[in-house]
């Protein structure tokens, strides 16, 4: 069970109002990047947002450039989960390989209002508003993994350390 | 219910049987990297490990910025040179050869019902082959490296439907445009889209592959053609291994079947800055521009280079033009080259570029500065992606940017029919 505060915005947010193409190769560091997260969308977001914080919106979700910024700057910004009515399909993938949680539930995204509290029960797939109740596909266990372990290269890396290890 | 063609691959690979929706750990027949395997290798140094999990599954093809135009560029094609000495990796690309979809499809690596990885978006396009092939992103590629594994959802499917005959001047990409016109850039969004129908029966694998490479633009994971004597005569002395042809059930689940008749089709055309805003070429015309492109992994095969030249031959293009000829491969250089294709377009006042990626990126060859305009046969025209921010960038057939380009504005080729 996980608690957050919700920013809400709309639909087709793409990943250069996410993260601006101007800074894809000259800031490095993810801290630095999650101080730009969101700016061309809304210049508020990097100051206020605070460990935790859920973000929601609408369809299609991180369209645009394959730049796995997007994903690391939200991440590192504090947001603790993704809720929205669709993603792209490459940022879905970069968001869960950078240790990220994205839900897609078109209902709950519906009913949530921008800076109330929910509540997400990731393990069986369930978004709580004040006023209701949303169901989810539970991600599979996998995927779960990759999360916990804070992306796919930790990940791996674990994996790949445990196999070395003498049983 | 019957099973879609990639509820089949993957559920063939995962060894048991699924369904759209669920995520299934496979393992890839191949997996492809380009220029951007100095990151890639970046990335697997990370994971404290020696050697590459398959070697023989990895195909890298320089193709972006060849040969080097700065030391940066030198010295990522040099780590990679070196990573593929180290590693063993015998399928190995160089400068030379071409842009890595061409070349990848040319070497035999894309075969029906193969599951086909790359570190690139337009990966979409060996579906023209009956693969399922998909892009990724350069983390995953350096895991897939290391663990020969790699999750992946099974997608959902929208079944295209394309009838009729192709009118005069109206070719595989005014087919391509439209359709991502009409639906909108996110149309197809994580599903497979499985291109059947007369009309695509009658497509050549050129033309094909101008489909399966402008599915990503519709967000398609995937994008594929049943495979067919076509697909079986290309692959005959070329297939670097046994494959299964792979179709969907008749009583396959489908999202949406979506129908077209080609017949009345024009010549099409996406406008700045995003590639589902497209119009009729007729929309447009006598809008003047700098720099026409013919080429690129969409088309930059003979098939589209004869095109053009049949329009070019025994003209010049106008003195306001500069236009770029970029064939695919080394390839379809030579067969342009043996044709007299490329005899046309020297006569006619063209530039012809070696086999690559070339400007289509924005890295170097014909970088447009602010306010000039583009039209070209890629198959992106995001803000910027060519060069200043302030330019435009105009997509359309081969036909339409030969014709445009003896003009010296956007010129419907129907004119030259």
């Amino acid at each position: 069970m996980r608690k957050g505060k919700v920013w809400k915005y709309g639909d087709e947010i793409n990943t250069d109002v996410i993260f601006p193409g101007k800074y894809t190769y000259s800031i490095l560091e993810p801290e630095e990047m999650a101080r730009h997260a969101l700016e061309d969308l809304d210049p508020e977001f990097a100051q206020e947002v605070r460990p935790g914080d859920i973000l929601v919106a609408g369809k299609n979700f991180g369209c645009g450039s394959s730049r796995e910024q997007a994903a690391t700057c939200l991440k590192f910004a504090g947001v603790q989960a993704i809720i929205a009515k669709s993603f792209a399909r490459i940022f879905f993938r970069n968001a869960i390989n950078q240790g990220l949680p994205v839900i897609q539930c078109s209902q709950a995204v519906d009913d949530i209002k921008n800076g109330e509290e929910i509540t997400i029960n990731f393990s069986e797939g369930r978004i709580e508003t004040k006023r209701d109740v949303f169901d989810f596909a539970p991600l599979p266990e996998y995927i779960l993994e990759i999360l916990e372990s804070g992306g796919l290269i930790p990940y791996i890396k674990n994996k790949i350390e445990s196999q070395k290890k003498p049983s | 219910m019957g099973q879609t063609f990639s509820e089949k691959i993957l559920g063939a690979k995962a060894g048991i049987r699924v369904k759209a929706g669920e995520i299934v750990i496979v393992s890839p027949d191949y997996i492809l990297s380009h220029d951007n395997s100095a990151a890639v290798i970046n990335e697997f140094r990370r994971f404290g490990i020696e050697k590459v999990k398959q070697p023989n599954k990895i195909v890298i093809v320089l193709d972006h910025v060849v040969p080097a135009s700065t030391e940066k560029y030198a010295q990522n094609h040099k780590v990679i040179r070196e990573f593929v000495q180290e590693q063993e990796i015998p399928n190995f690309f160089d400068v030379q050869n071409g842009i890595c979809h061409q070349v990848f499809a040319e070497n035999g690596f894309a075969m029906p019902g193969k599951l086909i990885l790359g570190a690139d978006s337009h990966t979409t396009s060996y579906g023209a082959f009956g693969a399922f092939s998909v892009g990724i992103g350069r983390s995953e590629a350096a895991s897939v490296w290391a663990t020969d594994e790699i999750w992946l959802r099974v997608p959902e499917t929208i079944r295209i439907e394309i009838g009729g005959k192709l009118p005069p001047m109206v070719y595989a990409k005014d087919v391509i445009l439209r359709i991502i016109g009409e639906g909108g850039a996110d149309r197809a969004n994580y599903k497979a889209v499985e291109f059947t129908g007369q009309a695509v029966h009658d497509f050549t694998l050129a033309s094909r592959l101008v489909l399966a490479n402008m599915a990503a633009e519709m967000g398609a994971k995937n994008g594929y053609f049943f495979p067919d004597e076509r697909t079986f005569s290309w692959l005959e002395e070329r297939a670097k291994d046994e494959y299964e042809p792979v179709t969907s059930d008749a009583d396959a689940d489908y999202e949406a079947i979506l129908k077209y008749d080609v017949s009345s089709f024009e010549p099409q055309i996406a406008c700045p800055h995003t590639v589902d805003n497209v119009k009729s070429v007729s929309e447009v015309e006598g809008l003047p521009f700098h720099q026409a492109i013919i080429g690129t992994c969409t088309n930059g095969r003979l098939e589209d280079l004869k095109v053009a030249a049949q329009i070019l031959k025994g003209r010049k293009v106008h003195r306001a033009i500069r236009v770029l000829i970029i064939p695919a491969s080394r390839r379809e250089y030579l067969l342009a080259l043996q044709e007299g294709v490329l005899e046309a377009f020297v006569e006619s006042g063209c530039l012809i570029l070696n086999p690559g990626c070339g400007p289509c990126l924005g890295a170097h060859q014909g970088i447009l500065a602010p306010g000039e305009r583009a039209l070209s046969t890629a198959n992106r025209n995001f803000r910027g992606r060519m060069g200043s921010r302030d330019s435009e960038i105009y997509l359309a057939s081969p036909a339409t940017v030969a014709a445009s380009a003896l003009e010296g504005k956007i010129t419907d080729p129907r004119r030259f029919s």
